[in-house]
């Protein structure tokens, strides 16, 4: 497959406006393809439609495999750091063992016993990414998973991303982080108002992004 | 107000002295409720999660049904089951009429909907945070079903607590299914009522504290349990 994920006139109208959309996209079928925006520009309702949690207006998602998503706000179950873990890890076949090495790789081994709704933020989005990657999935959405985390925290985040993608996990990456961006993207969307202003190899991107609006965003003014 | 004092004194005595009478009732009140809120917590429990997450037409009107079962008189299920069983009814053919059964039967249909409305509001609470991890996760409705119990247990103990308490306090249902016999399907409620209107003050008394430590005891637990759930860890 030429591909991991292929769109076709997909679009998402709600509260009687179109949110998202008509988009045609063609995400390359490994590496990590960074989606940016401005806020409310719908790149969490695009990860949803592409993963399959909204049903599209008009329009159609071709994708395969095994799909996983750490969400903006990731939902800690009322359970212990390892019991949610290993809920995950059981539904994908997997044994305690392959927790306490999904635990020790996100550095949370420590904490495996304490609730995971007390950890701090930072911790909560490495639990939620152990989690997701638990099922070893083809296609991995990421929505923002490093927005309120400390730069440690970020990298230690970055390089489990960066690992999964070296393993041939395709990444797909929202982030208002222009140097995570840099660091990770190997192609960039840039969506405004829901519509696809430019999908380009990364270096390009940044370099010379070509839409104005794109511009707008880079260079730190605010897009309407 | 002697006689108020020494009938108080009278029931002290009794509980203190562990009277087999007093025993064997209580024993019965506690085997008929118990028994009552297991089966309707196995009934209850999985069906107000499912209530909670299924999207189907009418799913409306049974979730008002549910509701309005709540609100059913111990009185009119005791009566209706009477009908079921008495011999001329449908089920008379079992001769259950005026035995444990009968009450066991009688108070799980009086606090199943308890259960279901109750807990499909916990259930449902818990669904709208989980629900698009679990859809991501491509859990079965099985699997959420399982997952939602079980994560919800805190509040649901409080619930199966909040459904024994309304069954083991109910005198009306088990009084007509059950007939007050002594020895066979006496319980306290039952007998509060009937001594109470022989004159036994005493008894009724002895009964009547011990259904209140009962009832207290079961209020604390669920508060507890309440405060627990609403803490840190559970949030
Ligand atoms: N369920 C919904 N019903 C109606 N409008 C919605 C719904 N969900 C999102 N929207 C709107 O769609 C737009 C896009 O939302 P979305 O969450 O995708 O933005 P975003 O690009 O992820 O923004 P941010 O960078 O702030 O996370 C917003 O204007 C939002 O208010
Ligand atoms: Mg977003």
């Amino acid at each position: 497959m030429a591909e991991s994920i292929r769109t076709v006139g997909l679009s998402l109208t709600a509260g009687g406006k179109r949110r998202v959309g008509p988009l045609n996209l063609i995400l390359p079928p490994t590496g990590t393809t960074v989606i940016m925006g401005p806020n409310g520009a719908g790149k969490s309702l695009l990860l949803r439609l592409l993963h399959g949690l909204i049903a599209p207006t008009t329009g159609s998602i071709v994708s395969a495999g095994q799909q996983a998503m750490v969400f903006q706000r990731p939902v800690m179950l009322r359970r212990s750091v390892g019991a949610n873990l290993m809920f995950a890890v059981r539904r994908a076949g997997g044994t305690p063992a392959d927790c306490q090495r999904l635990l020790a790789e996100a550095g949370l081994a420590d904490l495996a016993g304490q609730q995971a709704r007390s950890l701090s933020g930072g911790e909560q989005q490495r639990l939620a990414l152990a989690r997701a990657l638990a099922c070893e999935p083809d296609i991995l959405f990421l929505d923002e998973p490093t927005a309120s985390l400390d730069p440690a925290a970020t990298l230690a985040i970055e390089e489990q991303v960066s690992k999964a993608a070296s393993t041939g996990t395709k990444i797909i990456l929202v982030t208002h982080d222009a140097g995570q961006a840099r660091r990770l993207a190997d192609d960039v969307v840039f969506l405004h108002d829901g519509i696809l202003c430019e999908h380009t190899v990364a270096a390009e991107f940044f370099d010379t992004a070509t839409s104005p609006q794109a511009r707008a965003y880079l260079s730190g003014q605010i897009v309407l | 107000m002697q006689d108020f004092t020494e009938a108080f004194r009278l029931a002290f005595a009794l509980v203190l002295s562990g009277d087999a009478d007093l025993i064997e009732i209580v024993g019965l009140s506690l085997r008929v409720s118990l028994s009552a809120i297991v089966l309707a917590c196995l009934i209850g429990l999985p069906l107000g999660a499912w209530l909670a997450i299924a999207r189907f037409r009418g799913r409306r009107a049974v979730l008002v049904l549910v509701n309005a079962l709540m609100g059913l008189p111990p009185v009119v299920i005791g009566l209706l089951v009477y009908l079921s069983l008495s011999r001329a009814g449908p089920l008379g053919s079992f001769g259950l009429l005026y035995t444990p059964t009968a009450m066991i039967i009688a108070q799980t249909i009086l606090i199943t909907p308890i259960i279901t409305a109750l807990s499909r509001q916990v259930i449902e609470d818990l669904y709208s945070e989980y629900d698009e991890q679990f859809r991501s996760m491509r859990l079965s409705q099985r699997e959420t079903i399982t997952a939602l119990l079980w994560d919800g247990r805190t509040a649901l103990i409080t619930v199966a607590l909040a459904g024994f308490g309304r069954a083991i306090a109910e005198v009306g249902a088990v009084i007509i299914v059950g007939g007050n016999i002594d020895h066979l399907t006496r319980v306290m409620t039952t007998a509060i009522a009937l001594e109470t209107s022989k004159g036994d003050l005493p008894l009724a008394l002895a009964l009547g504290l011990i259904l209140l430590v009962i009832a207290l005891t079961v209020n604390a637990l669920a508060m507890t349990l309440r405060g627990k759930s609403d803490g840190l860890a559970h949030g």
